[in-house]
């Protein structure tokens, strides 16, 4: 604590001692203030729990949807946990990081003892954080709303499987957005890409219902992969099937390989 | 290791094509209001040098400058002549086409990571996470190095207690400079490049920045800081660099620089239609004097005691009170003028 006597400020210890902090202090400082910021933006806020939330809640309430052999919160929980994926780890952090990057942010921070690779841990550390979060509110929400998972425990290595590639396809495809576009150019494009996806995603109603040559294109689609891979597990007691793993898993070494080349840091 | 040297360029150039120039001053501005946000926000102008016939335009050209540890040294000079290109080089945000740089015996770029903590950086403008708060902003960078600053205590002495909570976009022009600096020096660096560290700052804020930046100086740290204000180059600084179209025009003291105030003015109002005639007969050979505007009377020669003596000697016999008598000396200002042929912008 400084106290503060008189009017004279306290004397600072300018002489110089320079030197880097262990990068364990690094991250755990840039994770925190990624996660801070993440969760202080309301539209953040907005995208990542209050819109896979309501969509959870108002399809379950409403009972529009061709249920089939499933009831409709059943279909709908691993939809929705697929777009909790996407809205946080592709289009929250591909504006966010824009944003970040046309104000300098990145450039300066690039100035500090801060390893790049620091840096990015960081903001996959707030992602991975802002997806637990949303994970037990929407497990929480979905079984109160009586969402009877098949498979018990023995699902749980499956999904974090599929919740981890389909982090790594998003977060390529945002983080090659956000630094090579302009951030405004990024704010429309991850928005509009968002609401493309959540409408051919199977997060809402099943890809069958969808024309057939857009269907095609549709489960070529990391969301499709991810919510069809999820249903597999969570709906069917199986396995995640082969497509979903190779779709998300192509996405993610495409995307992380093309920001990792293409990244503009100012 | 003891280097002399803090910082030494030879034969610095540094050509952008038209298209990937820096951004000029106005978006740099609009970008603090978060209007225009853009890769801009590093940037010197360009508009002091149209593109050549190639469409690229030289912003550095073969410049050169050394800077003894432990001093302040000001690159002085108007928008576009080089100075932020020049620093970002040296700070290793940009590659030189052609020269050498060195900054603490290193390279900037080849050893970054061995630099990075040894050096701190303001920059021009923006370089803060918008949503963050001012205290968090450095607590960031604080955490960035192994013994830093305590944050606290240098919010106070930067006058930003009152905002620590304020997010970094709704914090005034000055705050957000004053927040630039702090996150400049927090890490205890031994060398610190300041750009354009008062711009935009009230009295206040300029005060408290120039104290900041002596006390540095008084600790040991290196400062080398981009202005285009003259009394603050001409105030702060061991060493001023006067840059112009690229190029080192000038460099020295600030006494240096203006030194040939010999060649001085000595000005003074009294009634309209004094004798000059007379008044120079009482004065040394080569001795001008004039009126204009009426009443105003420039004496132009050698200003020394004898002749100030000699003029207000003779207004005394003459029944003349010489009203707002004043002698005037070379000032930086002059002394750019002279040598680039142009006025500096405020």
């Amino acid at each position: 604590m400084t106290t503060r006597t008189a009017p004279s400020a306290p004397l600072l210890d300018l002489r110089p001692a320079p030197g880097a902090a262990s990068r364990g202090r690094m991250f755990a400082a840039q994770t925190r203030l990624e996660l801070t910021l993440t969760l202080r933006r309301g539209e953040s806020v907005l995208l990542t729990l209050i819109i896979p939330i309501g969509l959870l809640a108002f399809f379950t309430a409403v009972d529009v949807l061709p249920s089939g052999s499933e009831t409709s919160v059943d279909f709908l929980v691993p939809g929705v946990l697929a777009l909790a994926v996407m809205s946080t780890a592709f289009t929250g952090q591909a504006i966010a990081t824009g944003f970040e990057r046309s104000y300098g942010v990145l450039k300066r921070l690039g100035a500090t003892p801060l390893p790049r690779a620091v840096l990015l841990a960081g903001k996959t550390a707030a992602v991975l954080a802002v997806e637990i979060l949303q994970l037990v509110l929407l497990v929480a929400v979905g079984f109160a709303l009586g969402w009877d998972p098949d498979g018990g425990p023995a699902t749980v290595p499956s999904v974090l499987a599929l919740l981890v590639l389909g982090t790594a396809a998003f977060s390529g495809l945002g983080l090659l957005m956000a630094g090579t576009l302009r951030a405004e150019a990024t704010l429309a494009a991850a928005n509009g890409v968002y609401l493309l996806l959540l409408l051919i995603g199977g997060v809402v109603f099943p890809l069958s219902k969808l024309p057939g040559w857009l269907r095609v294109i549709a489960e070529g689609l990391p969301t499709a992969a991810l919510s069809d891979g999820l249903r597999n597990v969570l709906a069917e007691g199986s396995g995640p099937g082969v497509r979903p793993l190779v779709v998300l898993a192509v996405w993610a070494v495409a995307g992380l390989g093309l920001a990792a080349r293409t990244f503009r840091w100012e | 290791m003891a280097e002399i040297l803090a910082v030494s360029v030879a034969g610095l150039v540094k050509t952008y094509s038209a298209r990937s120039a820096p951004a000029r001053s106005g978006s740099r501005r609009a970008g603090r209001q978060g209007l225009a946000p853009g890769p801009a926000a590093s940037a010197c102008g360009d508009q002091a040098r149209p593109p050549s016939p190639g469409g690229r335009v030289r912003a550095v050209d073969n410049l050169s400058l050394s800077v003894p540890v432990g001093s302040v040294t000001a690159l002085l000079g108007p928008n576009g002549a080089g100075k932020t290109t020049t620093v970002e080089i040296c700070e290793g945000f940009r590659r030189a086409d052609e020269g050498e740089v060195r900054v603490l015996g290193r390279d900037p770029i080849a050893d970054a990571i061995a630099l990075r903590p040894r050096v701190g950086v303001m920059l021009q403008a923006g370089g803060m996470y918008p949503g963050a708060r001012a205290e968090e902003m450095l607590r960031l960078v604080a955490a960035h190095h192994r013994d830093p600053l305590d944050p606290t205590a240098l919010l106070d002495r930067l006058d930003l207690v009152d905002s620590a909570s304020t997010p970094f976009r709704r914090l005034s022009g000055g705050q957000q400079q004053r927040l630039s600096l702090a996150m400049a020096v927090v890490g205890r660096p031994e060398l610190v490049f300041l750009d354009e560290p008062t711009a935009g700052l009230d009295v206040a804020g300029r005060r408290t920045t120039w104290e900041l930046i002596e006390e540095l100086r008084a600790a040991g740290v290196t400062v080398v800081l981009t202005t285009h204000a003259m009394d603050e180059a001409e105030r702060l600084s061991d060493q001023v660099v006067i840059i112009n179209h690229g190029r080192v025009v000038a460099a020295g003291s600030p006494a240096e620089l203006t030194r040939g105030g010999a060649e001085g003015q000595l000005r003074f109002r009294a009634p309209v239609g004094l004798e000059l005639g007379k008044l120079l007969l009482a004065l040394p050979d080569g001795t001008t004097a004039t009126e204009g505007p009426a009443g105003h009377y420039l004496v132009e020669g050698t200003v020394d005691p004898q002749l100030l003596a000699a003029v207000t000697a003779w207004c005394a016999g003459n029944g003349v009170l010489a009203e707002d008598l004043r002698v005037e000396q070379r000032t930086l200002e002059d002394v750019f003028v002279e040598l680039t042929g142009s006025e500096l912008r405020p």
